[in-house]
């Protein structure tokens, strides 16, 4: 056996190796074996530790050094300092892993301290390219217990009684819906995976594919246990080829140990497992047009029922769970079902991971209890709004979900709070939004989102939310009347119950809540041609403040559009007719002297 | 993968190799590894302890190095952190004594007190 003496762990996720941990990677190895560290010294490649803002990662075992922004010609100190020397090097420490008096290690760091990871357990702990590093966290042993002690019948009622409900978006009972594809008659039976995740700004899915991807294979072997089901399929969107390798990795690999195939653990029970990519459009996600994509056809919801549970894949009877739920499956079977049940609420057992966004200073993937608030996911773990700005809202739930504003700061958050307050939870995507946010150019821009995505196939969405996006252009563009958002209301509202699908029928959420918690937003745009926040281009001018100007004439050579004038020495004027809004003179001003309003 | 034995001992010897990240071993052992007690022969020590824990099949121990320990005069230096137990330093290290001290100290709980800073400095 090979013998370490300490572990560095290098973030290979989406984000860190898109700004250079490969190379760091390459460059440690080659100086280990320089340095003649090679056998005492072992490198890690890992998936997102979830601060990719502060990537590329490293941490260096047994200290938990948790090291951020490292680059490649800082690998040269880590290896002379730290791994031989023992010498922690602070200046490369995470801003959180540094306190007055000790060094902080990865498991004491803020960030992480509020955060319970129970789907994203062991992403930045394991080589998701090495199965033996899963088994070494307890992988496959669930799958063992299932197949060796326990009926189907057992094992949908282990997932019944823990509570657990969809993580990529409705949150419908995920035991409910395995008794329902066990239950229904037609063979073979298939399991899905919803691997699409189009909600821009999430980014959950991919993580866990790409830094534990073996967790969603026993999770889905689990599950063809339970509904009878020889055959899965994992549908991704193409556009996330780590994610994509890793997992095939992840399944050659189960296959070769015999986790897949035929037989598994001497029970007699079959599994296999393939890979469909999808071209990512948003519409794909939606379960009946995802199994669409799958079948060759185009990406088109249909009507529901039937459910995929009793006709999904080829007509056949279909079980089909997102990645974050089925994350979890493997340790509720390992830490039991009353396990599961302490961590959340009462109606939304276990956790959520969200993707923080916007304006926060930690952005990055969180895992919370359900019930954290959303005061303690900002101030607690997200580290508060940059720049001392107030908190304004939080929009949580993607381009279908709503706006929570700062009134709801302490509402404990779980599916039900979210859609209590005209949001929810969807697959986890949540911007934070400050004073400077329009709330009115929020809601233009997720549905600027929908109409594009859109499939066509019904008029409610096709057409109704085409009409809301232009009443809100109108509105952003100082141009609305009062009527204006009395028909977006009325619009909002018929589509929300006529369009065929969930795309549609999600998509006013945004116009509903701002209309909600902003109405004095919108009605300041009609009525007194005013952006309250600064914030739509049209309704803005620009002024000089005469008591500020020094008259260095800086401005006026830089306006595109000789709107500026005035002598040296003295205030200079903008005139509003010829400025075109560009706001070059403000960010040349050394004196702060020109204002936007 | 025929039976859940199998995979039972996979997974025990995998455990062993991922164990380090998860809360580190009980026992520490630091070595000081600055110029001075790299100079002094640190590294050799260090190999010692790595080599004798690891044939030992020891699993609750942590290697570690340090920097200055401020007694250059006494490296190699190598301090011992038991839960619950004052910290044993040991100074003036080669790799025999490095043996002695698994032996002993981490294997039989029994303090190698005539390598320790306290009888060296008598
Ligand atoms: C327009 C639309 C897009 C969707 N996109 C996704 C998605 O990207 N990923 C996902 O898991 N579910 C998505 N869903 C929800 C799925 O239809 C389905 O409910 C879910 O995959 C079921 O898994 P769960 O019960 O584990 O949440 C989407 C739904 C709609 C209406
Ligand atoms: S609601 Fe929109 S996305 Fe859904 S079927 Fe109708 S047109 Fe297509
Ligand atoms: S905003 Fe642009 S166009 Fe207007 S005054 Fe400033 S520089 Fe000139
Ligand atoms: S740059 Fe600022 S200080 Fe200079 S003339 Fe323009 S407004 Fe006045
Ligand atoms: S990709 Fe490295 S921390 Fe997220
Ligand atoms: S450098 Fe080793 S004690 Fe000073």
């Amino acid at each position: 056996m090979d013998f370490y003496r300490s572990h560095v762990l290098i973030c290979r996720g989406t984000g860190c190796t898109s700004s250079s941990s490969d190379k760091i990677e390459s460059k440690l190895q080659e100086k280990l074996i320089e340095k003649g560290l090679d056998k005492e010294v072992k490198v890690v490649r890992t998936g997102c530790f979830g601060l990719c803002e502060a990537g590329p990662i490293v941490v260096v075992y047994p200290e938990g050094a948790f090291y951020s922004h490292v680059k490649v010609e800082d690998v040269e100190d880590i290896v002379e300092e730290h791994l031989l020397k023992g010498r922690i090097l602070k200046r490369l420490l995470y801003k959180g892993a540094i306190d007055e008096e000790k060094i902080k290690s990865i498991n004491e760091v803020s960030f992480y301290k509020k955060q319970k990871r129970v789907a994203l357990r062991n992403c930045g702990i394991i080589n998701p390219e090495e199965i033996n590093e899963y088994i070494a966290v307890d992988g496959y042993m669930a799958l063992g217990k299932v197949l060796t002690e326990m009926t189907p019948e057992e094992t949908i009622n282990v997932v019944k009684d823990s509570g657990l409900r969809g993580r990529g978006g409705g949150g419908f009972p995920t035991g409910l819906k395995w008794e329902f594809a066990h239950k229904a008659e037609g063979k073979p039976k298939y399991v899905l995976c919803n691997a699409d995740e189009g909600d821009p700004g999430a980014f959950m899915d991919r993580s866990i594919l790409e830094g534990d991807p073996h967790s969603l294979i026993e999770a889905m072997a689990i599950a063809g246990y339970a509904v009878g089901a020889e055959q899965g399929y994992v549908y991704i969107r193409a556009e996330y080829p780590i994610a994509v390798k890793r997992l095939q990795i992840a399944i050659d690999q189960a296959k070769e140990k015999g986790l897949l195939g035929k037989d598994i653990f001497g029970t007699g029970f079959n599994f296999d497992l393939e890979i469909r990519l999808g071209a990512g459009a948003f519409v794909c996600g939606e379960e009946t047009a995802l199994i669409a994509s799958i079948e060759g056809e185009r990406g088109m919801p249909r009507n529901k029922p039937p459910f995929p549970a009793n006709k999904g894949l080829w007509g056949k009877p279909s079980l089909i769970n997102n990645v974050e739920t089925y994350a979890n499956i493997p340790v509720i079977f390992l830490n039991g079902v009353d396990w599961f049940k302490s961590i959340g609420t009462e109606k939304s057992a276990g956790t959520k991971v969200f993707a923080l966004g916007g304006k926060i200073n930690n952005t990055g993937l969180v895992e919370i209890p359900m019930g954290t608030t959303l005061r303690e996911i900002i101030y607690d773990i997200g580290g508060g709004i940059p720049n001392g700005k107030a908190f304004k809202a939080a929009q949580t739930g993607g381009p279908s979900g709503g706006c929570i504003s700062a009134e709801y700061l302490d509402t404990p958050i779980d599916y039900d709070s979210l859609t209590a307050l005209g949001s929810m939870m969807g697959s986890g995507g949540m911007i934070v939004m400050d004073e400077d946010n329009c709330m009115v150019d929020i809601a233009r821009f997720f549905l600027d989102f929908t109409v594009e995505e859109s499939c066509g196939k019904c008029p409610p969405c096709r057409i109704g939310t085409k009409r809301m996006l232009e009443i809100l252009e109108k509105i952003t563009h100082g141009e609305g009347e009062m009527e204006d958002i009395d028909n977006l209301e009325r619009l909002a509202k018929n589509i929300k119950v006529s369009a065929l699908c969930g795309l549609g029928q999600t998509a006013p959420n945004p116009v509903l809540s701002t209309l909600k918690y902003f109405r004095n937003e919108y009605e300041a745009h009609v009525l007194d041609r005013r952006c309250p926040a600064g914030n739509c281009k049209s309704l803005l001018s620009y002024y000089i403040k005469e008591d500020e100007c020094k008259g260095c004439t800086l401005c006026s050579q830089v306006c595109p559009s000789n709107a500026i004038s005035g002598e040296r020495k003295k205030p200079h004027v903008i005139d509003k007719e010829k400025c075109i809004k560009c706001g070059a003179c403000i960010e040349k001003c050394p004196f702060g002297a020109i204002a936007r309003k | 993968m025929k039976s859940l034995e199998e995979l039972k001992k996979i997974r025990e010897d995998a455990i062993k190799k991922v164990k380090m990240r998860k809360d580190s071993g009980s026992i520490r052992i630091v070595v000081g590894m600055a110029t001075c007690g790299i100079a002094a022969g640190a590294r050799p020590v260090l190999m010692t302890l790595l080599e004798e824990i690891n044939k030992r099949n020891i699993s609750d121990v942590t290697v570690t190095q340090t920097g200055c320990i401020g007694f250059c005069e006494l490296e190699p230096i190598v301090e011992v952190y038991k839960p619950g137990e004052e910290k044993v330093t040991y100074v003036h290290m080669n790799p025999e004594k490095a043996k002695k001290i698994i032996v002993d100290h981490i294997v039989n709980d029994k303090v190698v007190t005539e390598y320790s800073i306290g009888s060296v400095k008598k």
